[in-house]
């Protein structure tokens, strides 16, 4: 159904691989629409309660295929047209998204891991804010999230200097939730996703939604918000799984309704 | 209700008169019937003396995503001035009963003139609202360009008018389109809600101050300030004025009949 990128249902979790691994998984027009295409089918998917975003081959994303870009491009025009719809269809998902990130994600590759809301990392994963070397600025929601998750200070040194940072690296930062060795990856992700994939969905995307609300909000806002989402939260079948199974003293099967 | 409508559900909730739109496979387009039976149902709430407010709503995924394109393709202009179809929409806020709407998914064209109507509008917070008549060549023509100049002022409503974008709830919010943005699953539990507090507040009070308002919008201030003072010393001829200072001095509830 997409050409550049390998869409999978398993377990509850939809598996978005970019796949153009010759390429190193760079971004062309295409590769943005059918990313958008996949966040909205699993958005949309009932049966799906997690997304994973990964790479084939040895890189995540190198981000722009620079091959693609000329003088008479607007740069301006393509984010404007490709590259912010895919960002605002992620931010729109309310079921929780996984960036795995295998190999290199570099520029608007980096730009869409930090717009997930887990990373983990391959030990041969690294980040880098390739932009600067090229004359450009980090584009794509990386200097929306890249401060809110690591700093500005932290931001400012990675933008300007465009320097590599490994997994490790990565991780002190606070940009990973995990490091994971080779031989263990696709097994860990997958641990990983399918356990996101059987916690109460709707409770997560009320999270999300309230956590990045608290970004522009007062106190007095975000306190009215917690009343909306817990009266929300409080009204499905999994809260009442929840309660059921503490009482019950069991593990609750929560159904994400 | 003894009448059946067929494009809007109409009901009645303790001292609530609820409308509906109901053509939710076309995200309630609103066509010229449409406008009648809200009018219609309005009225009949307007005269019921069990009704204190009135909740205007759309079923579905949206509040009404724009005019029935289909019903005016074909008309000329002696159509429209003949059949002077907007003089439905001159009586809709002629209504003195207060009208909270709430709105989700979309408010667009027509369904945004519509909502604009609304004393108090209660949004989801992933609404959104426009006037996208511009990409069709035309013009909003029941009260668009005049109702969101007042409320949100000339820079942006020309923004906004000339390009037909969209206007998130949370612009809309922020240009006092709205009163309140809610999560859209909890959206008519929260404008029922508003509404019964409005219900339990003195109903000539409240239809004394709607008045007000309303004139406050296009009246010089000093005419403004006499038409208040006129209404305020009426309110002093009600018994809910008595019983609301007696009950205050008393330091128990008030209990307002409306009289």
């Amino acid at each position: 159904m997409f050409e550049t990128v390998k869409y999978e249902v398993k377990n509850g979790v939809a598996w978005i691989t970019l796949n153009r691994p010759d390429k190193l998984n760079a971004f062309t027009e295409q590769v943005n629409k059918e990313v958008q295409q996949s966040i909205k089918q699993a958005s949309r998917d009932m049966e799906v309660r997690c997304l994973v975003i990964t790479g084939e081959g040895r890189a995540f994303c190198s981000g722009q295929d620079l091959e693609g870009v000329n003088e008479n491009m607007d740069h301006g025009q393509v984010l404007r047209k490709f590259y912010n719809p895919m960002v605002m269809e992620l931010d729109k998902c309310e079921k929780p998204v996984v960036a795995a990130v295998n190999g290199v994600a570099a520029g608007a590759g980096m730009s869409l891991a930090l717009a997930c809301d887990f990373r983990l990392l391959s030990e041969k994963a690294s980040f880098i804010e390739a932009f600067i070397h090229v004359g450009l600025v980090p584009d794509a929601g990386n200097l929306y999230f890249l401060p809110k998750l690591i700093g500005h200070a932290r931001s400012m040194e990675l933008a300007v200097l465009g320097e590599k940072i490994s997994a490790q690296e990565a991780k002190e930062h606070g940009l990973a939730t995990k490091v994971i060795p080779l031989e263990q990856w696709h097994d860990e992700v997958s641990v990983f996703a399918e356990r996101l994939a059987k916690m109460p969905t709707a409770a997560i995307g009320l999270i999300k939604k309230n956590l990045k609300a608290s970004w522009e909000s007062t106190l007095e806002e975000s306190l009215e918000r917690d009343a909306q989402g817990q009266r929300i939260a409080g009204l499905t079948l999994d809260h009442k799984e929840g309660v059921k199974a503490f009482m019950e003293k069991r593990k609750p099967v929560f159904q994400g309704k | 209700m003894s009448k059946t409508y067929e494009y809007i559900e109409v009901s009645k909730q303790d001292q609530l008169g609820l409308i509906a739109l109901n053509r939710p496979k076309v995200l309630n387009a609103i066509n010229r019937p449409m406008v009648s039976e809200i009018l219609d149902a309005m009225e009949s709430f307007e005269t019921d003396i069990g009704v204190r407010a009135i909740v205007l709503s759309g079923k579905g995924r949206a509040f009404a995503a724009g005019a029935d394109i289909d019903e005016m393709a074909n008309d000329n202009a002696i159509d429209f001035e003949l059949r002077n179809q907007f003089k439905d929409w001159d009586r809709l806020a002629m209504i003195k009963k207060p009208i909270i709407g709430a709105v989700q998914g979309f408010a667009l064209g027509g369904g945004f003139e519509l909502a604009l109507c609304c004393d108090l509008l209660y949004s989801a917070d992933d609404a959104e609202f426009g006037f996208p008549e511009v990409n069709l060549g035309v013009m909003p023509g029941a009260g668009g360009t005049q109702r969101l100049t007042k409320l949100a002022g000339k820079t942006k409503a020309m923004e906004w008018l000339f390009t037909g974008k969209r206007i998130s709830a949370r612009e809309a919010l922020h240009h006092g389109i709205v009163n309140q943005l809610i999560s859209k699953e909890l959206l008519m539990e929260e404008t029922m809600k508003a509404a019964e507090q409005i219900a339990n507040q003195a109903p000539i009070s409240i239809r004394l101050i709607k008045e007000a308002i309303l004139k406050a919008v296009d009246t010089p201030l000093n005419e403004g300030m006499e038409f208040e003072r006129k209404n305020f010393y009426l309110l002093f001829s009600t018994d809910d004025q008595k019983e609301g200072m007696q009950a205050f001095i008393e330091k128990r509830k008030p209990h307002f009949k409306g009289k």
